[in-house]
């Protein structure tokens, strides 16, 4: 089982231009931790939509990579975007689930892929071009470097283990954190 | 009966109203469109089909589209949501994107369980969607009539994508016309 923390900063390390949606709770935490970027788009609500931001984003934007990094209790929310997306088909964008197959936020109550429900497979049913599950550190430059050239749309579940970390605060002005991502990506 | 009367009033309806909504879409530079199927939407949702410089998303279920609206206004394109207003139920909680973060957005809302409407389990929703809307911090604009359609269309794209405002247009269902139930 991956280090949340280390695993999240391993795939955002040389990040180059990448741009980057959190999902609210732990993961907008696992991806400040890593370093704050203008080009972080972090959430701090609107849970189930982490993905469709994603694939909104992509579409604006086909020459540059995009990055969804969320939870299982997000990712299972909004399931369906996985079809929504698996239609367009965006071969710039990459969804890694962080999963604990908890709710952290609320205290750890199970979620449904701890009773085995597979994200990995739903998104291949939904005709992702790559998805897969990792669960050792040293697979994650590998997921890495599918962030940046790997052929989308892409979803990754990473095994984390259960545990509560402490938490790292980003910005949480909604305003701001919009408005500083659409600045650096015109600049 | 009438009916040949009503069937036309219907056809000339529905081939002009989704024609000025579209041309106000390609107005104010709409390069994303996301929906879930509609039969009151179905020929802007062809236009849009048709249209290279949009791209057509079909949801499965309205509030993807919310986020379909903030990725794209992050990306740096206008988005439209196309929807009945059942779907605006499905929204509600994801419209605080919207609020929290200043996204423009237009909605076009399709009215059910108005205006002779025959299924009744379409009523609890309809009845209250622009007091939804108007909760969720959206400006409503409702329109009977097709004559008033290309000015507040317009007006209501401007304020969304000029103003970063919330702004809905429900369609009513005397607009739309009634649901055909005879076949």
């Amino acid at each position: 089982m991956l280090d949340r923390r280390a695993f999240v900063k391993e795939l955002l390390s040389d990040r180059g231009d990448l741009l980057v949606v959190s999902g609210l709770g732990s993961p907008t935490y696992d991806t400040a931790a890593a370093g704050d970027h203008p080009l972080n788009f972090y959430l701090w609500g609107a849970m189930g939509g982490t993905a469709m931001i994603g694939l909104g984003l992509a579409l604006a934007q086909p020459n540059r990579r995009v990055a969804v990094l969320t939870g299982d209790g997000d990712m299972l929310m909004g399931i369906g975007s996985l079809a929504t997306i698996g239609v367009k088909q965006p071969n710039n964008l990459a969804i890694v689930v962080l999963d604990n197959a908890h709710y952290g936020e609320t205290g750890m109550q199970p979620s449904a892929t701890k009773s085995g429900i597979d994200l990995v497979a739903t998104a291949l049913a939904c005709r992702f071009k790559l998805a897969r599950a990792v669960s050792r550190i040293e697979e994650a430059t590998g997921v890495r470097e599918l962030l940046h050239s790997g052929e989308g749309p892409i979803l990754v579940s990473a095994r984390i283990k259960e545990e509560d970390v402490p938490r790292v605060l980003p910005i949480r002005d909604g305003h701001v954190i919009k408005n500083r991502f659409i600045e650096a990506l015109k600049s | 009966m009438p009916s040949g009367t009503i069937l036309q009033t219907l056809a000339k309806i529905e081939t002009s109203w989704p024609d000025t909504i579209y041309a106000h879409l390609r107005r104010v530079g709409v390069r994303q469109v996301g929906y879930v199927p509609d039969a009151g939407h179905s020929r802007l949702i062809e236009h849009c089909q048709a249209d290279n410089s949009i791209t057509d998303v079909v949801l499965t279920t309205e509030e993807e589209g919310v986020g379909l609206v903030a990725g794209a206004a992050l990306g740096g394109q206008r988005a439209a949501l196309l929807m009945q207003s059942s779907g605006v139920g499905n929204c509600i909680n994801m419209f605080s994107l919207l609020k929290n973060c200043g996204f423009g957005c237009v909605i076009f809302v399709t009215m059910r369980g108005e205006f002779g409407e025959f299924n009744p389990w379409q009523v609890p929703m309809g009845a209250i969607t622009e007091d939804v809307l108007r909760l969720a911090g959206f400006l409503t604009y409702r329109i009977d009539e097709a004559d008033d359609i290309d000015d507040v269309v317009g007006a209501a794209c401007d304020m969304a994508f000029d103003g970063n405002l919330q702004v809905a247009i429900l369609l009513s269902q005397r607009l739309i016309g009634r649901k055909q139930w005879t076949k």
